[in-house]
């Protein structure tokens, strides 16, 4: 659907080049959600902006279906990007037009009657959930109705891909919640692509398909979202999966030396890692039971995604040192990673 | 009504046709070169802004060039540029005195001005609306009337608002080299003759005339403003 060839953005400063964007690859598929996770400053913005050449790349090649973008001229690009809708950070609504302008706006000189826009902006606005608001201006609207404002607007002219430029950033977390959900519905209702850029992990977990992890102008590490979440390969993956659990904060706590993380004698704390394969069966029970060791679970978080579980348990296990070994032996055997974490 | 204004400007008795001619003379010296103006000196503001480095339409030369003559112009003090446009006022409108031939140094003396006020107004608007109409896929001319212009109403008015008042001052100077109007009312009759009370007169309908410059201005931001 959408790909990227070899594709590289560089800014001239005066004093040197910023390669924003170096050598992406990238293929997008139809009717997915696709998001690109990275810290500011990755180039993710940068990488966003060349899909619908919003930033023209210095070198490479845009895909969109059959279409190559580098090679249009003005015109035709134009027709192009009314066919690629886009939303932004802070929205970007006109302030001297109502809701139903700013709707409207993208519909002029689409050979559209007078009453067919009306009907169409009034059948978006229903979409989002803002009918009444058609009248309003953007100023009396709250951060989350001026997100829902922007996507009707983007989808004015039936576009088949939807760019979301950090659209839930500027938003708390349940408006955030509010705008994924329908981001959700108008890639399973209208079978819109969507890519979306973000630095949260929760977006990403929350609504995408594929993600890309994001850094120095490359995309480090690509694929399915369960599998990034339960096996992420390169550090700054680990680094973003790390931000959805609060997993890190044992560490913190052994720093401290916190009570809980106090160990007596014969005992061994351990991270107990879980993919999708191994979260269902009782296997702490089990090997507690069968090398007659003690576990006590003081830390977790497991997660579930699509359907499927996985995640990590911090657990103390209490008992001869041998019969230890051998439960944790065990746990390897079934699949479970095992880490000590702190000896008594 | 009458007897009151004589009674309040002695002299008016004598000269109040005159004075209410130099009050017609500034008010279409006003209207003629302020709408003029208007028109260029927008043009000017907007090809300063899109030209401009990262510009929508960007073009070094173009904006080189506009910038530095409206930099030129400005720094010229006006009472010498209406002797120095008398030549091309006589090849355009035919004349060098009147209120014909204030327009084109009136023109000269606003739109560099005007120009560089409709350039801030513009510029207010923010770079994310211009991203979103071209993500829309909006052609450059689109963008300059549908976003920049559109959006910056109330930001223009303020500035026309501004520059029309500053009009009103440049007319009493045009005055001075045989255009006419209040300013040169004020010198002939309140100044050389001494007739302090014409000299009030004049400030009060200049005053007038701000405040109602002013007003419209104002209903025109409160009513674009939202």
């Amino acid at each position: 659907m959408i790909c990227l060839e070899n594709v590289s953005k560089t800014f001239q400063t005066r004093e040197r080049n910023v390669h924003a964007v170096k050598n992406v690859d990238l293929e997008i598929h139809e009717h997915e959600i696709f998001g690109l996770i990275g810290f500011s400053g990755a180039g993710k913005s940068t990488l966003i902006r060349c899909i619908n050449l919003l930033e023209r790349p210095t070198e490479g090649k845009v895909w969109i279906g059959k279409t190559e973008l580098m090679s249009l001229n003005e015109k035709e690009l134009r027709d192009v990007r009314k066919k690629i809708g886009m939303i932004f950070q802070h929205f970007n609504l006109m302030k001297s037009r109502t809701v139903f302008e700013n709707v409207a706006f993208g519909l002029k000189g689409s050979g559209l009657k007078k009453e067919e826009i009306k009907k169409k902006v009034l059948s978006l606005l229903e979409m989002v959930e803002l009918k009444d608001r058609a009248d309003s201006y953007p100023s009396q609207l709250s951060g989350g109705q001026k997100q829902r404002v922007a996507i009707a607007r983007a989808l004015a002219n039936d576009p088949k891909v939807l760019l979301c430029d950090e659209a839930t950033s500027a938003l708390d977390p349940q408006t955030t919640q509010s705008i994924l959900k329908l981001l959700k519905k108008v890639n399973q209702d209208l079978g819109i692509t969507i890519v979306l850029i973000t630095h949260e992990m929760a977006v990403i977990k929350e609504i995408c398909d594929r993600v890309g992890v994001m850094e120095d102008g490359q995309i480090k590490e690509i694929g399915e979202v369960v599998e990034i979440f339960a096996n992420p390969q390169e550090e700054i993956t680990k680094n973003f999966v790390a931000t959805t659990s609060n997993l890190s904060k044992i560490y913190d706590l052994i720093h401290e030396n916190a009570e809980i993380t106090q160990l007596k004698k014969n005992e061994q704390m351990v991270l107990l890692g879980y993919s999708s394969e191994n979260a269902n069966q009782a296997l702490i029970s089990k090997v507690s039971r069968e090398n007659n060791v003690d576990a006590n679970i003081i830390f977790g978080n497991v997660e579930v995604l699509h359907q499927k579980s996985f995640g990590n348990l911090v657990v103390t296990f209490n008992g001869q040192k041998e019969d230890i070994r051998s439960a944790l032996d065990k746990l390897e055997k079934y699949g479970v990673k095992v880490e000590v974490i702190k000896n008594a | 009504m009458l007897d009151l204004i004589y009674q309040i400007f002695p002299h008016m008795e004598k000269f109040g046709n005159e004075f209410v001619a130099s009050i017609f003379q500034t008010f279409w010296m006003v209207i003629l070169s302020g709408v003029i103006s208007f028109f260029i000196g927008t043009f000017f503001g907007v090809v300063l802004t899109v030209t401009k480095k990262d510009g929508i339409m960007q073009n070094k030369i173009v904006y080189t060039l506009i910038d530095k003559a409206i930099n030129v112009i400005r720094s010229i003090p006006f009472i010498i540029l209406i002797i120095m446009v008398i030549p091309l006022s006589r090849i355009i409108v035919g004349t060098g005195i009147g209120v014909s031939g204030a327009i084109i140094p009136l023109i000269f003396g606003t739109v560099p001005f005007f120009a560089r006020q409709i350039e801030t107004a513009i510029a207010e608007v923010d770079k994310g609306l211009i991203e979103a109409a071209q993500s829309m896929g909006s052609s450059p001319i689109e963008l300059i009337f549908r976003v920049y212009l559109k959006e910056s109403i109330p930001s223009i008015a303020r500035v026309t608002m501004v520059t029309a008042v500053n009009l009103v001052g440049l007319t009493a100077m045009a005055g001075a080299v045989g255009a006419g109007g209040l300013g040169d009312f004020a010198i002939r009759y309140g100044h050389q003759r001494a007739m302090t009370d014409m000299t009030y007169a004049c400030v009060l309908v200049i005053l007038l005339m701000v405040s109602i410059i002013q007003m419209i201005g104002n209903i025109i931001i409160r009513k674009t403003t939202h």
